[in-house]
């Protein structure tokens, strides 16, 4: 049995209560909410936190809602939540994608869309998620509450603009019309992290793409959209030679390391292989060709 | 004699409510306790004032120890004891025996030989205590270079690892040949066809669900030890630590309660065992030590680790001449290899596989590296998953030179039935087999020739689909006393069996289940020999005090020895059962006849007396036959002849996307023959975990180093084991060639299918790539290796 360090625990009542605790323990307090990445790295003594601070109760953060211009998501919904909601499945049907291959039914019934983009684990998957849907995120702290973009977000591995002091509560996703997206990944085994995924979302106008983004997780640190894809994407008319384009696009644009997943080279490949796959599903979702 | 029949369908089995009296599908006894939690493992062991230990480990491959400072973690309020190697060293303990007649270090006095090498340990109240006290410990270490790359391993330069060896000048541990080498090579100059690979077997983990651990208990007054402990072996466990310890072997106890798995990893004696029980008796009170996981994948047994340079002779009519090979064998810091003394490759030797070869040679080089010792685990026969991963390998790399279809070149090359009992040109004598009604079996349930006619389509649309082969021959039930020990400790195994006035009986094994299902297959083979019903039969094991002697589960020796053991246990009891029951009927004992539970009077069938009739009577208070005790028990120690030789057939279909070199297992069909079969129920769930292990080292395992050492698959996030999702629906059938020499005709089947079926999955990738031009590809496959070898870039994993 791997058995964590001492430290002590208290489980917040309310977003205010939560909030007032951190800033009142500083850096060596965390918030746990789903502790599928805390609790492993704390058991194997990656992480020492002196606090922990429960957020599982906080029922105000478990949502996802709609309205007219956006959907929003609280920070502590569950990973399984996110696989079941028909509402996001109708408009972003990229979350039911990725969220079947996230991990293992296990694991998905306790993890949380706050506590997964809070890792920035540069594997993690609804950070290329939301920054493909062009997401962004809400931050709250005593002083009141911020919005960054998903690109602002990541600051870099395990690292986001969430302070010491600072509470993720809500990503917001805007609706737009005729919209697709799709979510492609590669592991080794069912369960295990991306050896490399892509993430893409585009809206159409008439035949061509008004807009579009791909994210792409375990190719470098940062999991952002690719600004030089939307670039490529935005006016062209859907094709096998675009999806072919911008799929390399994404694969000169990050930067993968040889590890025990998988060579560089290989992830580079696959970089532009499941950008092909997940922009070609994508326009045909919106075009109404595929469910 | 060989019988075939197909697998059973669901329905009939399910149809199927009559339990049998002795052979045929029954549920495991073991089950209900185990499957509602109600299980007793090693950490389930609570005793009065027991402590906990937990083990400082060495955060580098190789380094020597300047300094330990131990006085934090002293002064830790809940710790009780910090002992390091130097506290060993005083009591001669800092070293022990390895089953190979090595020596380890318990605790490390000189120098680290291993990242995560013992160094201390801390005993405290509670595991959190210890554990959190280890980061007290401050340990000065001089770096040194480490020896990682096994090729370098006997560079004159390269750094010696085992300098507390007297005399020691290089990291060589043995060489070892098989075989003819002059007339091998005689077949190879003359051969009109050579191929030759190198054929790579990473190292690998069994990774059982459990854990290593122990719980030992030193009473202060009598000075008995009893310890609880994850043990496969538990009798040998004992003399060992009476050999070493120094403690009388009647006053050691060890009980092997409940294990969760072992495949290997829990024959050895581990440091944390010895650090236990040393800890116990310096403090008095009982300690237990439970490795995490981490621990059991860096430190304990791991498995295979062979670099494998082979070649093949043959005609150009695909006439199979000769096989031979040259080998390197990683054995980590230590040689830890569990096998047989005369056996230091294990039974390698029979890499000459299932065919008739005219000559065959092998010599192996084993080294020392800066890596955890072990070698012999995960379900490997001693060593037979190398040796037939390299012929079944090289035999797929002669067809593909040849153009010609694997499945054709086995058949035109397996030992024919009338060869039998077959001596191979290393001197195995495989005791009975029908290898081609076996694969012509496999080929059938596959639609051998459909399969190869769809891949022919897809081929022409740029679709990659692989069909994969194996024929495999295991040896196992180690061993023949002539020829086989274990530290000097003889392989039979004793049984002991009473039946109870009642007639109800208590069968008592040196063997131990870890899952293997032993509580119901002995009750079986007792059922099968004297009629009482098996939920009537308590079988006792892992408990030194309650079982006679023999050497414990591993290499698939259990049904071959202890199996034969208790049947012919069974039949001593049943001989005397005989003559109890000639004075009842009043008749001779050769005018008997016994039917399954009850001996007739021959020609008059109303005058009978059942089993358990007898069994009263042999405790009651009526006479008995002139000369004859009372009671109805025996012991016997059996002593196999020859090991058993199980056999089977493997098809392995895989589709690959060419997109993204991910490989999908679409069907797998295993045709086994373990000759007569005892529970067949078992037998498939033995030869599943077997196919779906396969799969894991076939795809996705591999033990993995930095260059500096350090151990890359440390949890199993980075050392993965295949799941539900990637293991297919599994197609078994089987046949049945009985073994001559064993009482009742079984084989072994516990490791069979990890033997076989690594190469059908590779042989079945590799040929998915065939218009790649690919001829070979080292494990494990995952997709970015597959990747890498489609563009031509394929590196050997070690
Ligand atoms: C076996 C396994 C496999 C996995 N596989 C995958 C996979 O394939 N893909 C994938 O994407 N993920 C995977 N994960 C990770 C999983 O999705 C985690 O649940 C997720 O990354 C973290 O979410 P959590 O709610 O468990 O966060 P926690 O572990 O509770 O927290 C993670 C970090 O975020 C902080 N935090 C949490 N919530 C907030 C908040 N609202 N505001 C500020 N900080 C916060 C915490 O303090 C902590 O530092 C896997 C995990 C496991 C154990």
């Amino acid at each position: 049995m791997q058995v964590p360090a001492p430290f002590e625990y208290e489980r917040a009542t309310s977003v205010e209560h939560a909030i007032a605790l951190r800033e009142r323990l500083g850096e060596e307090a965390r918030f746990v909410a789903g502790g599928h990445s805390l609790l492993p790295m704390m058991k194997l003594r990656l992480a020492n936190p002196e606090y922990l601070i429960d957020i599982n109760d906080l029922s105000e953060l478990f949502y996802i809602s709609e309205d007219a211009n956006e959907v929003r998501i609280g920070a502590m919904t569950r990973h399984r939540d996110l696989l079941d909601s028909e509402l996001l499945a109708q408009h972003f049907p990229i979350f039911r994608d990725a969220e079947k291959v996230i991990a293992d039914p296990v694991v998905r019934n306790r993890g949380t869309l706050g506590g997964s983009l809070c890792q920035a684990d540069p594997s993690e998957d609804l950070s290329a998620v939301c920054a493909a849907l062009d997401a962004a995120c809400v931050i709250k702290s005593t002083s009141g509450e911020r919005v960054v973009s998903m690109a602002d977000f990541h600051v870099g591995p395990y690292e986001t603009a969430v302070g010491d002091a600072e509470m993720l509560t809500e990503i917001r996703i805007p609706l737009r019309p005729n919209s697709g997206s799709a979510y492609e990944k590669v592991e080794r085994r069912a369960g295990d992290w991306a050896i490399v995924s892509s993430g893409a979302a585009v809206w159409m106008d008439g035949d061509v793409i008004a807009n579009g983004r791909v994210g792409l997780a375990a190719v470098g640190p940062n999991t952002t959209s690719i600004e030089t894809v939307s670039a490529a994407l935005s006016g062209a008319a859907p094709s096998e030679e675009l999806y072919q384009t911008v799929g390399d696009i994404a694969a000169a644009n990050c930067s993968p390391q040889t590890d025990q997943r998988g060579t560089a080279a290989y992830k580079r490949h696959l970089a532009m292989e499941l950008t092909r796959r997940s922009l070609r599903r994508a326009v045909a979702r919106a075009t109404g060709q595929e469910a | 004699m060989t019988t075939t029949e197909p697998a059973p369908n669901p329905a009939e089995e399910a149809a199927e409510e009559e339990r049998p009296i002795g052979f045929g599908r029954l549920l495991r006894k073991e089950d209900p306790r185990l499957i509602r939690g109600m299980g007793n493992f090693v950490d389930d062991i609570q005793l009065k004032g027991m402590l906990h230990l937990a083990i400082l480990r060495s955060p580098m491959a190789h380094a020597r120890i300047v300094s330990i400072d131990v006085s934090a973690a002293q002064a830790h309020p809940k710790v009780v004891a910090v002992i390091t190697g130097a506290d060993l060293a005083e009591q001669g303990l800092a070293w022990m025996p390895t089953l190979s007649n090595d020596t380890q270090a318990v605790l490390a006095t000189d120098k680290v030989r291993f990242q995560h090498q013992e160094v201390a340990f801390v005993v405290a109240e509670d595991r959190y205590s210890a554990r959190d006290a280890l980061e007290l410990i401050d340990v000065e270490y001089e770096l040194l270079s480490p020896v990682i790359n096994v090729r370098k391993a006997l560079d004159p330069d390269a750094p010696i690892i085992r300098d507390d060896l007297e005399g020691k000048t290089d990291n060589h541990i043995f060489d070892w040949e098989t075989g003819d080498e002059a007339a091998t090579e005689a077949v190879f100059l003359n051969a009109e066809v050579v191929v030759s690979e190198e054929i790579i077997y990473p190292r690998v983990h069994p990774a059982p669900m459990e854990t290593c651990g122990c719980v030992a208990d030193v009473e202060r007054v009598s000075g008995q030890l009893t310890l609880w402990c994850t043990s496969q072996a538990p009798h040998a466990h004992r003399t060992v630590y009476a050999l070493v310890a120094g403690l009388p072997e009647h006053k050691i106890r060890v009980i092997a309660p409940d294990i969760g798995g072992g495949f290997g990893n829990k024959v050895p004696i581990y440091p944390g065992y010895v650090c236990a029980i040393v800890a116990s008796l310096v403090i008095g009170k009982p300690v237990k030590w439970m490795e995490d996981r981490t621990e059991n994948l860096v430190s304990t047994g791991f498995a295979r680790d062979y670099v494998m340079k082979a070649q093949i002779a043959a005609t150009k009519e695909g006439k199979i001449l000769a096989v031979r090979s040259e080998v390197l064998a990683d054995h980590g810091a230590f040689n830890g290899v569990a096998a047989p003394v005369k056996y230091p490759a294990g039974f390698f030797g029979v890499f000459t596989g299932s065919y008739d070869l005219q000559a065959a040679h092998a010599k192996m080089t084993a080294v020392y590296t800066n890596k955890a010792p072990g070698g012999v685990a995960y379900a490997c026969s001693f060593r037979i998953t190398e040796a037939v991963y390299m012929v079944e390998r090289i035999v797929d790399c002669l067809a593909h030179e040849l153009k010609m279809d694997p499945a054709e070149l086995r058949l035109k090359n397996l030992i024919k039935p009338e060869q039998f009992p077959y001596t191979t040109k290393t001197g195995w004598v495989y005791d009975s087999g029908n290898y081609e009604p076996a694969m012509r079996m496999a080929m059938d349930m596959a639609g051998y020739e459909e399969l190869r006619r769809e891949q022919a389509e897809k081929r022409e649309r740029g679709e990659l689909m692989g069909i994969g082969v194996s024929f495999f021959t295991e040896a196992v039930g180690a061993g023949p006393r002539k020829d086989m020990d274990i530290l000097g400790l003889g392989m039979a195994d004793g049984c002991e069996l009473r039946i109870h006035p009642t007639g109800k009986a208590v069968v008592r094994l040196s063997v131990k289940t870890q899952g293997q299902g032993h509580e119901t297959t002995f009750a079986q083979i007792v059922a099968e020999e004297i009629g009482i019903p098996p939920e009537d039969i308590e079988v006792v094991q892992g408990d030194t005090d309650n079982t006679p002697f023999g050497l414990g589960t591993y290499g698939s020796r259990s049904t071959p020895v202890s199996g034969a053991a208790a049947a012919l246990v069974t039949r001593k009891v049943r001989d005397k059962a005989q003559i109890i029951a000639s004075g009842m009927l009043e008749v001779s004992v050769a005018d008997l006849e016994w039917t399954k539970g009850s001996f007739a009077v021959k020609g008059d069938p109303s005058k009978s007396v059942t089993i358990q009739d007898i069994a009263m009577r042999a405790h009651g208070a009526g006479d008995l036959p002139e000369g004859l005790e009372g009671g109805l028990e025996a012991q016997i120690c059996y002593n196999p002849e020859n090991l058993t030789y199980p056999f089977g057939a493997y098809i392995c279909v895989v589709d690959i996307d060419p997109g993204t070199a991910v490989v999908t297992v679409r069907r797998f069909i295993a045709v086994d023959d373990c000759g007569t079969q005892i529970n067949p129920m078992i037998i498939e769930g033995q030869v599943h975990g077997g196919l779906a292990d396969g799969i894991g080292m076939a795809m996705m395992q591999m033990i993995a180093f930095d260059e500096d050492g350090n151990c890359l698959a440390g949890s199993l996030m980075d050392y993965l084991i295949p799941t539900a999702l990637e293991t297919p629906d599994w197609e078994t059938g089987h046949t049945v060639t009985p073994s001559p020499h064993h009482p009742f005709g079984a084989k072994g089947i516990g490791e069979s299918a990890t033997v076989g079926s690594p190469p059908a999955v590779v042989n079945a990738i590799v040929d998915a790539l065939k218009p790649y031009g690919i001829r070979h590809a080292d494990m494990p496959l995952t997709p970015s290796r597959v990747w890498e070898t489609m563009q031509g870039n394929h590196t050997p994993p070690i």
